[in-house]
């Protein structure tokens, strides 16, 4: 890897291997910004018959070659640096999540503290966490050990005890972990990575316990004082690790490393790295998902506390079973405007299962994947504030007005009502057939408060620009905010609930068209004002007694807000909404948001 | 582009067929290369390390973790009996005992000074993976297992429930159209594989199970009748591993639909041979489906070069199934494969072909919602 200097650079392609798909995008400085050119794609071969992930990569970069009329491959080598205009690129990258992803084990000593902070190092690292073991976990010890053999994760990441704190209960997990004798899942003859992160006092226990039995690295506590956590070491070392072991086993991945200008990251921790950019350069709060075929993402920032969770087992295809399992029949079907038997919607959601390559030819079958959708959302969601909380077991100091408002150490840091920005992606977000439904289920399935803008990522090209983030900065966030997001617009919901029908808001607005229009809205009710992309309207929203839009109850807010393709959805429904009890009225209310809102075409069925 | 491909599910009548048999972790394998083997023989074998119990011996006595070495009574790397004392404090002036025992038959692993913990190791426990098919051994993999081959019919599935299984064919409907129900089911199934129709009943596959069938292959099952026999949602479709007596094996999807006949017909010709059944099905990376291998012998039987048997991919003329709605399960020919983009009543603009259907009517599909029939 030569140095790079950003100023320099004139060209970037940049590959995510994906479990199925790999896509590679061209980024060029054209008129000094960076802009994404062309987007290439082409089948995975980590797999047999070809077992080789480059095979695959350089499909996808001679489909950039094509669209882009530009030579970028020599035979089997990417042309670096860029000759000309014509020929080659100085920057390659690539990230993956092909193989499974990166999948592993946390362990540490007590539950809502060290175990938590591992799980939430590894998560940020872009890791699936197939379990937490903890010394009070509930389980007795022999069946931590038959835990800890079965799973055969890619790594685990040990952690436990203060700095100078007790020493003895990391070790006697420790020893768990050693005799458990832990297999790598890849490469039947290597040593388990083992990542060391607690008590330093304990080190010198834990190498005479794992040094034989593990491939045993050390790194600074994750928790060295109660009050303050320390993620960075140990996600570095995860990332390292993940390079030398998982992708150094995957077939072609050496070949791989060889090629890229930076390490090849885990997906999802690319996308969250991207995301914890554009939070730090705007200073905003984001909220990101994104929703696969079998797991769904959350990353969040708030504070500048930067959170991300996977839902292993929530997604659109493989995992479409499981969110209606999870979910309950009856949560997906209050969102389908249509009668449908449970007998029939269960053979229907198990066949996308087991062909998850399918698409919705008619209305009926998207809708009712869109109904699904917004389950596996709000599942994912729900899972992701019970972890993106304050550190738990600290003492808290107190004032005197802290008194009436006391709140517990450990509270989601998720607060709707600051959260500026929503972002959405995944097949089921990114390529709804109308931009309305994939605001729609967003809203529906986040629930965002006060004003929120939303946002989905046109053609998921987050992983390639995380990557991208930490080499050039300015390259990534320019193709970010021009090529990567598609604005919706902005989404305007009160809180605070009421009889419906009763008055919820009142907004008078100037429009980008010149336009002056006063709309008043009953709770219960939605509206659609038009605003394109790069357009902004200046509104003051009036919310009713006991609702408020960010100002306080019944307080009014005067803003300027950003249109998309989408426009201004208002949104009196209340938080949380609250949709009729009654069947036929149900019905009834979702036609008339989805037509507010223009989000399907007209049916009857 | 003329045409587009889409992976089917293999149905063929006759083919070569090969397995791997690996174990676990390395060990012995107890046959050679040319062998003839049962599906029941065992091919290799080994050890697998014994369960460990853990013991916090300081905590049990009440001493401190620092002067376990006085008070073990078996040392490590030492052998203890279940029941067995392992460590004594000698009490006060040789009264009040008190004695921690082995919780099970092992060896003594580790004694930590730092914890209090001891661990002991109980004895291996030995695994060993059968042939799986009737056939010969035509490979030997040094410590991990064989490859065995035979020759016969292959039959794929889409979805499946159960392990392995080996017993004989036997039809227990007249054509792909019937429901396999209670009454379908013989009193005399015990150690067979049954092949039913359209769909096979709750009642039928309870039916299966108490006369001690060893299979089921069947073209649709309801899902709603896959949660209340196993008693639980499917989540993810990661299977193999159930424990429900018998192997079951879907070869169209979830809900009634006909077992294309081809299928049908394979089971028909080989009823009464012995067959192997997994069920086990795995949809996310890496892809497995439930199977079906009828070994029989088809003489000097050589298998088509690789590149003829390679999918040409979707053309006119190809058949395939609709596997997904409004006419899921259907079976058609491919009449035309226009090139461009079309819009679908979503509204989503994407590739698709047209099909005549086995009723003689055309329909326009996305390519994505056809499967080829791989013969």
């Amino acid at each position: 890897m030569s140095k790079i200097v950003p100023e320099e650079v004139r060209s970037i392609l940049a590959t995510d291997c994906g479990s199925t798909t790999t896509k590679a995008i061209l980024i060029q400085r054209r008129n000094g910004e960076y802009r994404l050119i062309v987007r290439g794609e082409a089948p995975t071969t980590v797999e047999a018959p070809f077992e080789d992930v480059t095979m695959g990569v350089l499909n996808a970069i001679a489909e950039v070659e094509e669209l882009a009329g530009r030579k970028l491959l020599d035979g089997n080598r990417i042309i670096s640096p860029q000759r000309d205009e014509q020929v080659g690129v100085d920057i390659y990258i690539s990230t993956s999540s092909a193989g499974g992803g990166l999948q592993m084990m946390v362990a540490g000593v007590v539950k809502s503290m060290t175990v938590e902070s591992a799980e939430r190092a590894a998560l940020g690292a872009g890791a699936i966490v197939m379990d937490a073991i903890a010394s009070n976990d509930g389980r007795r010890p022999h069946e931590k050990i038959e835990r800890i053999r079965q799973l055969r994760p890619d790594m685990i990441l040990l952690s436990g005890g203060i700095d100078g704190g007790t020493i003895s209960h990391v070790v006697e997990i420790a020893e768990l972990i050693a005799a458990a004798d832990p297999k790598p899942r890849l490469g039947m003859s290597f040593k388990l990575p083992v990542i060391y992160a607690g008590n330093k006092d304990a080190r010198g226990e834990i190498k005479k316990r794992l040094e034989v039995e593990t491939d045993l690295s050390i790194v600074d506590n994750i928790r060295p004082v109660l009050e303050r956590e320390n993620l960075i070491p140990a996600r570095n070392k995860i990332h390292d690790l993940f390079m030398e072991h998982v992708m150094a086993q995957a077939p072609g991945y050496k070949k791989l490393m060889g090629w890229t200008d930076a390490p090849i990251m885990p997906t999802p921790g690319a996308v969250g790295k991207i995301i914890e950019t554009i939070a730090k350069l705007e200073n905003i709060q984001v909220v990101g998902v994104d929703i696969g075929g079998a797991t769904t993402d959350v990353f969040s920032v708030f504070s500048g506390v930067f959170n991300r969770t996977v839902s292993a087992n929530l997604g659109m295809s493989y995992s479409v079973s499981n969110v209606l399992a999870e979910a309950g029949i009856e949560n997906v079907m209050r969102w389908v405007p249509f009668d449908l038997e449970e007998r029939d919607l269960r053979n229907r959601i198990k066949n996308k299962m087991i062909r998850p390559t399918t698409i919705p030819q008619t209305l009926q079958e998207l809708i009712i994947e869109q109904a699904i959708a917004r389950e596996a959302l709000r599942l994912a969601f729900e899972h992701h504030k019970s972890l993106a909380v304050g550190l738990k077991g600290v003492q808290q100091e107190r004032t005197i007005s802290d008194a009436f408002s006391q709140s517990r150490t450990g509270a989601s840091l998720v607060d709707m009502m600051g959260l500026d920005m929503l972002v959405g992606s995944g097949g089921i977000l990114s390529h709804a057939p109308r931009r309305h439904q994939a605001a729609l289920m967003s809203i529906d399935a986040f629930q965002p408060e006060g004003i929120t803008r939303l946002a989905v990522d046109s053609i998921f090209m987050m992983p390639q620009l995380g990557v991208l983030s930490t080499l050039h900065e300015k390259a990534a966030t320019e193709v970010f905010n021009k090529d990567c997001l598609i604005h919706l617009g902005t989404c305007i919901a009160p809180t605070g609930t009421g009889k419906p029908g009763a008055p919820c808001m009142q907004v008078s607005a100037d429009l980008p068209n010149g336009e002056h229009r006063e709309v008043s809205l009953s709770v219960g009710e939605m509206y659609l004002l038009k605003a394109a992309v790069g357009e902004s309207a200046r509104l003051k929203i009036s919310p009713h007694k006991g609702f408020d839009v960010g100002a306080g109850p019944g307080k009014s807010l005067t803003v300027s807000v950003d249109g998309g393709v989408v426009g201004l959805i208002l949104d009196a429904r209340g938080r949380p909404i609250a949709l009729p009890e009654n069947k036929s009225e149900r019905v009834r209310k979702l036609q008339e948001w989805q037509k507010a809102l223009s989000v399907y075409p007209e049916y009857s069925f | 582009m003329t045409h587009a491909y889409t992976p089917g599910l293999k149905v063929v009548e006759k083919t070569i067929i090969r397995k791997r048999r690996i174990l676990p972790l390395k060990g012995e394998v107890l046959v050679e290369k040319g062998q003839s083997v049962k599906a029941e023989d065992v091919v290799a074998k080994t050890d697998l390390p014994g369960n460990v119990y853990p013991v916090n011996v300081a905590n049990i006595m009440g001493i401190l973790p620092d002067d376990l070495d006085r008070f073990m009574l078996i040392k490590q790397g030492e052998k203890a009996k279940k029941g067995e004392p392992i460590a004594m404090s000698k009490g006060f002036l040789g009264l009040f005992k008190s004695v921690c025992k082995s919780p099970a038959d092992g060896t003594i692993e580790n004694i930590s000074k730092i914890t209090g913990q001891v661990l002991i190791r109980g004895a291996p426990m030995p695994v060993s993976v059968d042939a799986y098919i009737d056939g010969t051994v035509v490979e030997v993999f040094e410590q991990e297992g064989v490859a065995v081959e035979t020759q016969g019919a292959f039959v794929q599935g889409i979805f499946g429930i159960g392990g392995e299984a080996c017993g004989s064919i036997r039809m227990v409907c007249d054509s792909p159209q019937d429901v396999m129900d209670r009454s379908s089911v013989p009193d005399d199934c015990e150690g067979q594989i049954l092949v039913g129709g359209s769909l096979v009943t709750s009642d039928a596959i309870k039916r299966v199970i108490e006369l001690g069938a060893l299979g089921i292959v069947v073209g649709g099952l309801a899902d709603q009748d896959l949660r209340d026999f196993l008693g639980y949602d499917i989540g993810v479709a990661i299977t193999g591993s159930e424990q429900l007596g018998a192997t079951l094996v879907i070869t169209e999807g979830f809900g009634k639909i006909n077992m294309a006949d081809s299928t049908f017909g394979i089971f028909k010709s080989n009823e009464g041979r012995r067959a192997s059944i997994n069920g086990a099905t795995q949809i996310r990376a890496g892809v497995l489906r439930p199977e079906v291998v009828i070994p029989r012998d088809l003489g000097d039987f050589k298998q088509a070069e690789a590149g003829d048997l390679e999918s040409v991919g979707l053309e006119v003329g190809s058949e395939v199934r609709v596997i997904r709605e409004p006419y899921f399960g259907r079976l058609g020919k491919v009449v035309a494969l226009p090139p461009e983009l079309r819009k679908l009543e979503t509204e989503s603009k994407v590739r698709v072909l047209e099909v005549e259907l086995d009723d003689g009517s055309k329909a326009i599909l996305p390519r994505a919602n056809v499967e080829m029939i791989e013969h």
